[in-house]
């Protein structure tokens, strides 16, 4: 009866101010069910968010002889909420040569995930 | 001495929205000017390089400095002059109507600016640690949440290894998430209130993806290190935010960062005359974003403090028309000053140029009943507005099932039913002219109120 | 080992004003100091007020040098350019049955020799001080007290003892001092030192110092006082500086305008052990707000900016012990110097040098320097001197603090002058960047950096104030 009734997961919903809490359920074959939730954008979140969580990582990379000593970065497109940690791994071991601008590259295919990492914000060379 | 049409003061992202507005409503790009206290425009978005800007203004989600190089490469491409590393220290509002500002920096030392109109735009700072009356030692380790946000992302330094986080607003939530990130430890965030002033979705991707606790109802009674901190007491709060005795729970941290809201930089507004409204100490405006100065216009989280800076670019976009408008009428009433003529009574000039000499110039009041804790406009004159007006609020509690009805004298001309409001999120009406029109005709209109009421 | 015919224990505002006076003569003189900078203890958290005097015994050395201490801040003040206002203070009554009590005090202030004193009735009271409570019957009325920087003071006291020759020694805790033939040996920081006569201004460590050398023991007492200080906007709701008339449910709170505009309440007085105990308390700020009240009604809460404790070195005997010690040859106490010991610091000075006069003959320095020119502050310059300081140097126009418009100019004037500052804390006092309503938010980072710039550090190594107070971690 355990496996029936599922794997209970509670959430917040941050598609809309509401904020609703809801509850998804996982049965044992794969079968997600939301519960909790006001509109069809609730349920949709909820699935989401339990198959295949993704978020964009926004983190600073150093930056050799630039005016500033750092540049902020991010992925460019959402990854995996479990490669979060992956990529700050590997973005750590970056330094980047000013001048760097927005959307430049500083580290392609982060960690595996394909997403590449970009400069947010024109960082010029010292002087 | 220097001359301007309008001196936007504060290159961020309402001063920069604030210019390129005026610019394209036909002021001249040389004719106005951006100071700028710090190195580089951008303000405070140059730090806040997490995601989550622009969804409303340009349907992707952009960091902070992402959104404000937009701004940046829109007031250079119109080539609008900008003044960094320059404070202005007063602002005189002559009997001229001309506005006289005194500046500073290293080029050029201690300098005047006469202005025909002015637009605040400086922004705001964080309530520190003194005006929350925390008692304790005084230990290095005590930071405003942007204080460590500037240290962590201008600097690519570390305040701290292991964290508390008083307060819950944006800021503390997202420093949370960034010094995880940086390896930091954050062992909790208390919040004094009930609920949290920040956004959801900071408390949801800030705090629940990282298993960082929020303790809502606590507070720091105590900070504990006298050189650097070593600790703090942390309390549960009673209804009237008392500590509750027996609750006391001791968490031992290197760093007490303090996200307790945000006050509008209004010395310089006050100093020259600037009514203020102690709702939102930010400046009283009309329509027009105009304050009580006239020919001085405010926007942005000088005027108010905003949770979404796409709101802070429209509304600044405003303030910028509107300085343009005032600047355009000005001109012309000083062209038919030379030429020496009475002013004709009605007509002769363009209809924008003529609003003062209207009779429905005068201020209408937007007035807050049952919740409603402040509007932005809070006066309202029918022959400025345009076709729509957006009133923004703010509440002052959580309300769920709640109804916000809006009252033209006492006639309800609008009622939204709202699953849930809270004071940490802005909310915003769009009032149509004509029905303002149409009951002035009627009645003559005297006060719009604005209520939260209990659903039907 | 370093030798000095004087040794001063403690830089606070007795050590730095006894230092200031003997550095007039021919005498080899040091001042050391545990601290990381000078004005770290009692002198730097206390209410900044020059007392009229009427407050002590007649006949106790309070009462004499009080007196004396208050008739020579003005001519002090203009001479070493720190900031002093005589702004007159009042004690309230707000009992009738107090009256006689009232009265008392101003015969007392008569028999210790202050002019002025007079009691105000309610009207002319309220006309003075539209702001304070109807519920006062009357006042005593003190034309000569005062408000001074504590701060302010003390640096200039030191900063004028080093000009003319005094060696400061900071970070020089003394662990052992050992009465030799001649004088004393003192073992502090790394240092070992000589001297023939030591000074004891160690203020609530005063008796540990004394207690080292003389069998006559005493024992001070940390009495912990609370204060709450307001924004600028409300710095004028008092003119006057509104003291309490002691009742029967304590001492009561004074509120004062300060010298540099804000409005400042307190303190508390509680007696501790502890003699770091510098941590505020939720009851005892609660207090400082209430009991405030009773004075100032309207005492606007949500306009503290913040608030803070200091100690009081307060010796079981009550009276300041200024004297060499009995059994002790050559070393000299300054112990127990409590309120009004901020008023009293300049005739403090003068009279040890007398004590020091009796042990090793004086000679005058015909060099002596007496003034001293403090940090410009452009908050404060008109538009002429603005232009003149920044035509000086540029770095006047770059504001660093803007809540109190203190620019890099003064930060770096505060740096590298005698003494100068090498902590966030230390250029916060001495320009008061920080000191403002945001408390250093925006600035911090900034003063830090530039610290870091002039001194050769890396920003990580720069402290709050000295020790571990670092603001980085990695």
């Amino acid at each position: 009866m355990e496996e029936q009734s599922g794997k209970k997961t509670e959430l917040t919903c941050i598609r809309c101010p509401i904020g609703c809490a809801l509850t998804v359920t996982e049965y044992a074959d794969g079968v997600l069910h939301v519960a909790g939730n006001t509109c069809g954008r609730g349920e949709e979140y909820g699935k989401k968010e339990l198959k295949n969580p993704t978020r964009i990582l926004t983190t600073t990379v150093r930056v050799k002889n630039g005016s500033h000593p750092i540049v902020p970065v991010k992925t460019r497109t959402d990854i995996p909420k479990g490669k979060i940690g992956d990529c700050m791994k590997a973005v750590k071991r970056v330094e980047v040569e000013a001048p760097v601008y927005i959307g430049d590259v500083v580290l392609t295919d982060a960690a595996g995930t394909g997403v590449d990492i970009v400069a947010t914000k024109n960082v010029e060379g010292r002087g | 001495m220097r001359n301007a049409d309008i001196v936007v003061v504060g290159g961020g992202p309402a001063g920069l929205a604030a210019a390129a507005a005026a610019c394209m409503e036909g002021i001249e790009a040389e004719k106005i000017l951006i100071v700028e206290r710090s190195g580089e425009l951008g303000g405070i978005l140059n730090q806040c390089i997490h995601n989550g800007f622009g969804l409303h203004t340009f349907k992707e989600e952009l960091t902070g400095p992402e959104y404000a190089a937009r701004y940046i490469a829109q007031v250079e491409e119109m080539g609008i002059p900008c003044m960094p590393d320059t404070i202005v220290v007063n602002i005189q509002a002559g009997e001229d109507g001309k506005k006289r500002i005194t500046a500073m920096n290293r080029r050029e030392g201690v300098f005047e600016i006469e202005a025909r109109a002015v637009i605040l735009a400086m922004g705001c700072r964080e309530r520190p640690r003194g005006a929350l009356n925390i008692p304790g030692y005084r230990p290095a380790g005590i930071y405003s949440a942007g204080t460590a946000q500037h240290y962590v992302n201008i600097e690519g330094r570390m305040p701290g290894k292991e964290v508390v986080i008083l307060g819950s607003g944006d800021i503390g939530l997202i420093m949370a998430r960034r010094m995880t990130l940086e390896g930091a430890k954050v062992k909790l965030v208390a919040e004094l209130m009930p609920y949290s002033g920040g956004l959801k979705r900071n408390i949801v991707q800030c705090l629940d993806d990282y298993e960082i606790p929020l303790k809502l109802s606590h507070t720091v009674i105590d900070i504990d290190g006298r050189e650097r901190v070593k600790g703090v007491t942390v309390a549960k709060v009673d209804g009237n935010r008392r500590p509750v005795p027996g609750t006391e729970e001791y968490i031992s941290c290197d760093t007490l960062l303090l996200s307790c809201g945000l006050i509008p930089e209004n010395e310089l507004s006050s100093d020259m005359g600037v009514a203020l409204n102690p709702a939102t100490s930010g400046p009283v405006v009309n329509e027009s974003m105009e304050t009580t100065v006239s020919g001085v216009f405010a926007c942005g989280n000088v005027l108010h403090v905003h949770d979404l800076v796409d709101y802070v670019s429209e509304e600044s976009a405003n303030a910028g028309r509107y300085a343009a408008f005032y600047i355009q009428h000005a001109l012309a009433e000083e062209k038919e000053g030379k030429a020496g003529g009475q002013r004709n009574k009605e007509g002769g000039m363009e209809a924008k140029e003529s609003f003062s000499k209207k009779k429905d110039c005068r201020d209408i009041a937007v007035k807050c009943k049952g919740g409603v804790r402040y509007t932005v406009p809070s006066s309202i004159r029918l022959a400025y507005m345009q076709e729509e007006q957006v009133i923004r609020f703010r509440v002052g509690d959580v309300f769920r099932d709640a109804r916000l009805v809006v009252r033209l004298n006492d006639t309800i001309v609008m009622q939204v039913n709202k699953r849930i409001m809270t004071p940490g999120e802005m909310e915003q009406v769009r009032l149509k002219k004509s029905k303002l029109e149409e009951l002035e005709k009627l009645e003559g209109l005297r006060e719009i109120t604005l209520s939260v009421e209990k659903k039907e | 080992m370093k030798r000095y015919d004087i040794i001063v224990i403690g830089a606070g505002v007795s050590g730095s004003a006894v230092a200031r006076e003997l550095s007039a003569y021919d005498w080899k003189v040091a001042v050391l100091e545990k601290a990381s900078d000078i004005c770290e203890g009692t002198s730097k958290a206390n209410s900044g007020i020059v007392h009229a005097g009427y407050d002590a015994k007649p006949g106790t050395k309070k009462a004499a040098l009080n007196l004396r201490g208050n008739a020579l801040m003005e001519n002090l003040a203009g001479q070493l350019d720190f900031p002093f206002r005589r702004n007159g203070s009042l004690v309230l009554c707000f009992d009738i049955k107090d009256r006689e009590k009232l009265q008392k005090l101003l015969e007392r202030g008569q028999e210790n020799g202050v002019e002025g004193l007079r009691i105000l009735e309610r009207e002319e009271l309220l006309e003075m001080e539209p702001n304070l409570s109807d519920k006062a019957v009357a006042a005593l009325y003190a034309p000569t007290g005062g408000i001074v920087c504590p701060f302010g003071l003390t640096a200039a006291l030191a900063e004028n003892a080093s000009v003319n020759g005094v060696d400061f020694y900071l970070n020089t805790k003394v662990e052992v001092i050992e009465k030799q033939k001649e004088g004393y040996r003192l073992e502090a920081g790394a240092e070992t030192f000589f001297s023939r006569v030591v000074i004891n201004a160690a203020g609530v460590y005063a008796d540990s110092i004394h207690n080292m050398v003389s069998e006559r023991k005493f024992h001070i007492l940390p009495r912990k006082g609370e204060y709450c200080l307001f924004d600028k906007t409300v710095g004028d709701y008092v003119s006057h500086t509104v003291f309490q008339l002691p009742t029967e449910y304590g001492k009561g709170v004074l509120v004062t305008p300060t010298v540099h505009g804000n409005l400042l309440a307190g303190p508390t007085a509680v007696d501790i052990e502890e003699k770091e105990g510098v941590n505020t308390t939720g009851i005892g700020l609660e207090e400082v707000l209430k009991k405030g009240a009773l004075s100032v009604p309207f005492l606007p809460m949500g306009k503290v900016i913040t608030s803070f404790a200091g100690l009081r070195a307060h010796e079981d005997g009550g009276d300041f012990i200024i004297e060499e010690a009995e059994d002790a040859k050559g070393f000299i106490d300054v112990a127990g110097i409590e309120s009004p010991g901020l008023t009293c610091a300049p005739a403090i000075g003068e009279y040890v040098a007398e004590i020091v006069k009796e042990i090793i003959p004086a000679v005058r320095k015909q060099d002596f320097i007496a003034k001293r020119q403090g940090i410009p502050s452009m908050a404060a310059a008109d538009k002429e001197e603005r232009k003149k300081l920044v035509k000086e140097n540029p770095a006047y126009a770059n504001v660093v603090c803007r809540c109190e418009l203190v620019t890099e100019g003064e930060i770096l004037n505060a740096i590298h002058r005698p003494l100068g500052a090498t902590t966030l804390d230390g250029v916060k006092r001495r320009t008061r960047a920080g000191m403002g309503r945001c408390q250093a938010g925006f600035c911090s980072a900034k003063t830090v950096e530039i610290l870091a710039r002039e001194l050769g550090k890396d920003i990580g190594e720069i402290t709050k104030a000295g020790g571990e107070s670092v603001f980085l971690v990695d």
